[in-house]
C-alpha cells in the first residue's frame, strides 16, 4: 500500500449505477501527487474533447492529497474538479473542512463520478461499503438542511458534501457545500454535480493512513504546529480570520466596490473583521487539524440565522461590491447563498453587474419585472439570490454568469462585465496592482485570486511597475500555491503565519518514502499548470492570448475614488505583462505551451 | 491530575483526536482517540469537548476488575484481562470510553497530555 495515501480509487458511474474500486496507480501518485494534480490528469485523459460540461461525458473529480488527514497544519483541503460549465475550460475548486481526511480514513484518495443518474441519488461510503442511495426526499432542499438531515440519519461522524437548488438548477456558479459553511465555490463544480443528479456524498472511515517514517513524520508535524502557534501573526489571524484583510484591502484600493467601479468602499467601518467579531461571531471554526481557525461562525439576531462567515470574499461581494454596509445584511445574503448552494463571489459579482446595468438604463423595470436594482439595496440582493438559484425571471439570465448576461443585456455592458475567461473576478480590484492583474489574467480557472495572491509584490516593489520580476513572482506563486492543492493542504499557514516552505519536502519524504526536493515538487506543480493550460487549448475553440485579457474596465477606466484614484493599467502594459509571462513560461506569443516545454515537463501525451 | 476542556474554545479541528491516536496507537486515525468532539450545527453552532473525568464508574461495573490506575491516576483497561463485555462503555457518563473494530478491548484516556500540547486554542488543559 502506498504510504501517505488511502490507496484506493472509487469510480462511480451514475448512468448504469455501478461502482468500481481500484488500487491507486503509484505512477499517478508519483507524477501528479494528488488533489488537483490527479484532477488535471484524469480530466485531460478521460474527458473526451468537446464534451458537454453538463452532459454525461463530463466527470466530477473529488480528490484528497498525500498530506490530507495527517498531522500537518491545515491538511484538510478537498479538490473538486470538472470541465467547467461556466467557462468551458478547466475547473477545480478546493474546499476546507473534514471531507478529504474522512475519505482517506475510509481508504480513498479519489472519487470519479461519470454519467448521469436517472433519479436523484447520493453516494454513501462507510469504509469498504460504497453504494448509491435514493436522494429523492432531499432533492429541492438546501445544502445546510440536507447536511443536517443526513447527519441525523447516518450519524454525526459522517462527513457530507451537498448541492442545493443552485446545483440542481444548473446555475453556472453553483457550489458544493460541506461542514455547514465550507464550499467548493468556483467555476460551477456544483452545477456539474447537480447535472449528474448527485445530491450528496456521505463518507465515514475508521482506518489508518500509513506513513513511511512514523518517527520523522511526527517530529516534523510537531515542529510545524509549534511554529504556527508561536508565530507573530497567529493572534490576529485567529481573532479575525480572512475578514481581517477587509481594512488593508480597502486601504490598498483593492476592495471591489460597486461592481469594481472603485477599489475603495467609503462605508468600510461597518464591515471590518473587528465589527464582525464584536457583533455576530459566536464560534471559531477550523478545518481539519488546523491550528489557526479562519472560520468564524456567526449568528445574526436581525435575521435570526446562523452562517459561517462572512469571510473576506463574501464581505467584498455581498457587501462593498453591491454597496451594502450592514454586516448582518451581508451575513443574511451569505446564509441564502450557502443554503441555496451558489458561490458568493460570482453571485455578488453578477448582482452588482445587474445593478450597474440598471442604474445606467441598460436594463429597466421591464427586464426585472418591476424589481428596482440600486446599489446599497439589501432587499434587492436577497431577492436576486433567490431568483438566480431558482432561475426565475431575470435570475435565469444572471444564473448563466456575468459574461452571458452582458451578451443578453447588450449596450456597452461587456466593458464592465467583470470576468476573465467567463469566470467572475474575485475580491481584488487590480487597476493599481499589475502583478495581481496578471495573476487574474492567467489563473487556470479564470478570474480567481487563489492561484497567485500577487498583490503583496505590487506593494513590495512599487504599484505602478510593470517588470519581469512581477511576472516571475506570479509564475512562482502559481507553482507554490497550487502545489498545496496537489498536496491536499492549506496554504494559509505559509501565507499568513510565515510557515517556512522548507518543511514540506522533508514532510513529504517522511510520509511517502520518496526522496524529493522542494524543486522536484514545484516541477510537478508546473507540470500540472501546463496540463491545465493544454486542457483549455484543447477544449476552447480559438483559445489563446485574447482569453487572458482582463475586462476593458481594467485597462480603460481610471479608478474614480480612493487611494488608487486615477490609476489603470494601459492596454499596452497588459500586452507587455503577457509577453513577459509567456516568455518566462516557455509558451508562444499566443500563450500556448511549446512542444519543448511540454516534453521537459513529461507531458509528451499532450497534443499540440 | 485531570484532563479538562473549555468547550467554548474548541474550533472542531480534531487535531486533539489525531494527536491522541498517533501517540496511543501510532496510527493516523482519529477514530482511535480517547476524547470526543461533539459538534452541534447549524444551530446553536457550538462544539462540546468530552474528556474522561476519572470518575471511576467504569471500575465499578467491570466484571473482571481489569480497569486499573496508572502512575498519573488515570484509569486504564488492561487489554490482556478485558473480556470485551463493554459494560464500562455503557456505564461511562461522559461517553468517553471508546471502541474500534480492530480491538476487542475498549480504550480510555491515560492522561498522556499529547492533546493538550497540540490544541492551539487552549481548549484542553491539565488540572
Amino acid at each position: 500500500m502506498l504510504s501517505g495515501y488511502g490507496g484506493q480509487v472509487l469510480r462511480v458511474n451514475l448512468t448504469d449505477r455501478t461502482i468500481e474500486k481500484t488500487e491507486l496507480d503509484p505512477e499517478l501518485a508519483k507524477d501528479y501527487l494528488g488533489g488537483r494534480g490527479f484532477a488535471a490528469k484524469i480530466l485531460y485523459s478521460e474527458v473526451e474533447k468537446g464534451a458537454d460540461p453538463l452532459g454525461g461525458g463530463n466527470k466530477l473529480i473529488v480528490a484528497a492529497g498525500p498530506l490530507s488527514g495527517l498531522l500537518i497544519p491545515g491538511a484538510g483541503k478537498t479538490t473538486f474538479a470538472a470541465k467547467s460549465p461556466a467557462t468551458g475550460g478547466y475547473a477545480d475548486s478546493n474546499m476546507g473542512g473534514l471531507l478529504c481526511a474522512e475519505m482517506k480514513y475510509a481508504g480513498y484518495d479519489l472519487i470519479i463520478f461519470e454519467g448521469i443518474s436517472s433519479e436523484p441519488a447520493y453516494l454513501f461510503i462507510d469504509d469498504d461499503t460504497a453504494e448509491l442511495r435514493d436522494a429523492k426526499p432531499y432533492w429541492g432542499q438546501g445544502c445546510i438542511t440536507v447536511e443536517t438531515a443526513l447527519k441525523k440519519e447516518l450519524g454525526e461522524d459522517f462527513q457530507i458534501a451537498t448541492v442545493g437548488p443552485g446545483g440542481e438548477n444548473l446555475v453556472k456558479f453553483a457550489c458544493i457545500s460541506h461542514d455547514f459553511g465550507r464550499q467548493a465555490g468556483r467555476a460551477g463544480v456544483g452545477a456539474v454535480m447537480g447535472s449528474k443528479k448527485l445530491k450528496a456524498i456521505a463518507v465515514h472511515g475508521t482506518k489508518d493512513i500509513p506513513v513511511a517514517d512514523m518517527e520523522e513524520f511526527r517530529r516534523i508535524g510537531r515542529e510545524m504546529y509549534d511554529y504556527c502557534r508561536a508565530s507573530d501573526g497567529w493572534e490576529v489571524w485567529y481573532r479575525l480570520g480572512t475578514a481581517g484583510v477587509n481594512v488593508p484591502s480597502n486601504e490598498w484600493g483593492s476592495f471591489p466596490t460597486r461592481n469594481f467601479q472603485s477599489g475603495y468602499f467609503e462605508e468600510i467601518e461597518t464591515l471590518t473583521g473587528e465589527v464582525m467579531r464584536e457583533t455576530i461571531v459566536i464560534t471559531d471554526k477550523a478545518c481539519f487539524a488546523c491550528p489557526c481557525a479562519c472560520g468564524k461562525y456567526s449568528y445574526s439576531k436581525k435575521w435570526d440565522i446562523h452562517v459561517e462567515g462572512p469571510e473576506y470574499e463574501t464581505t467584498a461581494f455581498l457587501g462593498a461590491n453591491v454597496a451594502v454596509s450592514d454586516i448582518e445584511d451581508v451575513a443574511y445574503a451569505n446564509h441564502l447563498c450557502d443554503e441555496l448552494g451558489i458561490d458568493t463571489i460570482s453571485a455578488g459579482n453578477v448582482i452588482a453587474f445587474a445593478m450597474e446595468c440598471f442604474e445606467r438604463g441598460i436594463i429597466t423595470g421591464e427586464d426585472t419585472r418591476g424589481l428596482g436594482l440600486s446599489f446599497g439595496d439589501s432587499e434587492a440582493v436577497f431577492e436576486l439570490i433567490e431568483k438566480i438559484a431558482r432561475r426565475e425571471g431575470i435570475g435565469d439570465v444572471l444564473a448563466e454568469g456575468v459574461k452571458h448576461a452582458a451578451e443578453v443585456f447588450g449596450g456597452d455592458s461587456a466593458d464592465f462585465a467583470m470576468h476573465i475567461k467567463g469566470l467572475e473576478i474575485s475580491g481584488y480590484e487590480s487597476r493599481n496592482a499589475p502583478a495581481m492583474m496578471l495573476a487574474y489574467m492567467t489563473a487556470d480557472v479564470g478570474g480567481h485570486h487563489n492561484r497567485a495572491w500577487a498583490i503583496t509584490y505590487d506593494i513590495e516593489v512599487g504599484r505602478d511597475a510593470i517588470t519581469e520580476y512581477k511576472a516571475a513572482q506570479v509564475i512562482e506563486l502559481q507553482h507554490v500555491r497550487p502545489l498545496m492543492d496537489c498536496l491536499g493542504a492549506c496554504r494559509l499557514q505559509w501565507v499568513e503565519l510565515g510557515m517556512p516552505l522548507d518543511y514540506y519536502a522533508p514532510a513529504m519524504k517522511a510520509i511517502t518514502g520518496l526522496d524529493r526536493s522542494w524543486e522536484d515538487l514545484l516541477h510537478i506543480s508546473e507540470r500540472v499548470w501546463n496540463l491545465t493550460r493544454a486542457f483549455w487549448a484543447r477544449e476552447v475553440e480559438g483559445f489563446g492570448r485574447e482569453w487572458d485579457y482582463p475586462p476593458p474596465r481594467w485597462y480603460t477606466e481610471p479608478v474614480p475614488t480612493g487611494p488608487t484614484k486615477g490609476k489603470f493599467v494601459a492596454r499596452e502594459d497588459v500586452e507587455k505583462l503577457l509577453d513577459m509571462y509567456y516568455n518566462q513560461r516557455g509558451w508562444d506569443t499566443n500563450g500556448i505551451p511549446s512542444r519543448e516545454k511540454l516534453e521537459e515537463l513529461g507531458l509528451d501525451f499532450v497534443a499540440t | 491530575m485531570y484532563l479538562r476542556a473549555d468547550s467554548s474554545k474548541c474550533t472542531g479541528c480534531r487535531l486533539c483526536q489525531l494527536a491522541c491516536a498517533l501517540y496511543r496507537f501510532q496510527e493516523n486515525n482519529p477514530k482511535k482517540s480517547c476524547l470526543a468532539i461533539v459538534p452541534d450545527f447549524p444551530d446553536p453552532g457550538v462544539f462540546e469537548v468530552r474528556t474522561c473525568t476519572q470518575c471511576g464508574d467504569c471500575v465499578e461495573v467491570c466484571p473482571v476488575e481489569c480497569i486499573l490506575q496508572n502512575e498519573k491516576g488515570a484509569y486504564y483497561i488492561d487489554r490482556d484481562e478485558c473480556i470485551g463485555c463493554l459494560d464500562c462503555v455503557d456505564a461511562c457518563p461522559e461517553d468517553v470510553i471508546f471502541t474500534h473494530a480492530d480491538y476487542e478491548a475498549p480504550f480510555e484516556c491515560d492522561l498522556c497530555e499529547e492533546c493538550v500540547h497540540f490544541c492551539a486554542y487552549g481548549a484542553l488543559y491539565i488540572e
